[in-house]
């Protein structure tokens, strides 16, 4: 559990240095550092599918974000910065971490979940569907609905991009 | 001159001769994962972002003329269209046993290549969308906002 800890204070400090860093390159470095921590702890917690996925996509929004923000001066905003907003800030992080406080206590001990339909999954997704790894067999067989709906989001997000981006539009500003 | 032009296109010599030789290494493993996704840990999600991976590789290392003449938008607009329609015809096709994503392939032997009925087709499907896609967006975001500028 301690290496767990300890990725998650990376995460944390790394997330920080995100937001604090002056330069637009050295940030998304970091953003990328959490990423890598995030596949780590999915490794550690033995969910390799997870983490394939996290450091793949976590590389594709790297060089994309990277070749995005290159050579492009993003104005950063200083002036509005009033005491107001940090004391806000501060404000609603205390509310949020007392309620959370009340609130996750009553939640399941860590790896043992009250759900019985995953564990009905576990026993019989072999024998139902035949594929040697359950995740896939839940991804695709028990819950394709769900996949449907993420490959529906995709197919809407690339719409959009190419809808946003296209040449024709912009030529009659 | 066209011929010195496209040299200068992309990254330096050291760049460019790693990419040769590793850019069909890393094709090659999002196919594995892709078409092994109902044995090992991968599927038709990951396999795809890394198909997609090595074409933008190619992009990066080469300039885009070398990429999209591999793999040009009209093609890519292609194959995720391709890959939505199989996906939920595939699903559609269960009505003949009965309802929607029913598994009316026979299920195979466990832990072979060809089993568990229609998981590989749908990871097959997942992987062109997404591969497809992502590649898509890559070159839309990257590229057209590049040609803005200039």
């Amino acid at each position: 559990m301690i290496e767990l800890h300890l990725l998650l204070l990376f995460m944390i400090v790394a997330a920080i240095i995100a937001v604090e860093v002056k330069d637009l390159i050295s940030s998304v470095v970091a953003v990328g550092a959490v990423g890598l921590g995030l596949s780590l702890i999915f490794l550690i917690l033995k969910a390799p599918d997870l983490a394939i996925t996290q450091l793949v996509v976590e590389i594709l929004c790297l060089i994309i974000l990277i070749r995005a923000t290159i050579k492009r001066d993003l104005p950063l905003i200083k002036s509005g910065r009033w005491h107001f907003n940090t004391f806000s800030t501060l404000l609603f992080i205390i509310i949020f971490l007392t309620l959370a406080y009340v609130s996750l206590k009553d939640l399941p001990a860590f790896g043992y979940p009250i759900l019985r339909v995953a564990a009905n999954y576990l026993k019989e997704g072999f024998i139902a569907t035949g594929a040697a790894n359950l995740v896939s067999s839940v991804v695709l067989d028990f819950r394709a609905y769900d996949t449907l709906g993420e490959a529906t989001v995709l197919f809407t997000a690339v719409m959009g991009v190419l809808v946003v981006m296209r040449r024709i539009g912009r030529k009659h500003e | 001159m066209s011929k010195m032009k496209q040299d200068q296109a992309g990254m330096t010599l050291i760049v460019k001769t790693i990419t040769r030789l590793t850019v069909g290494l890393i094709l090659l493993y999002g196919i594995y994962i892709v078409l092994h996704g109902h044995l090992t840990p991968g599927g038709g999600f990951p396999g795809g972002v890394i198909i997609a991976l090595s074409f933008i590789h190619l992009m990066l290392a080469f300039g885009k003329e070398t990429a999209l003449k591999k793999l040009d938008q009209i093609r890519a607009s292609l194959f995720e269209s391709a890959g939505a329609i199989m996906f939920l015809s595939i699903a559609s096709l269960g009505f003949v046993g009965g309802y929607f994503f029913l598994n009316f392939i026979g299920k195979g032997r466990p832990f072979n290549l060809f089993s568990a009925g229609t998981i590989p087709l749908c990871n097959i499907a997942i992987c062109l969308k997404v591969g497809a896609g992502l590649f898509l967006i890559f070159v839309t975001l990257v590229v057209l906002s590049k040609m803005e500028e200039r």
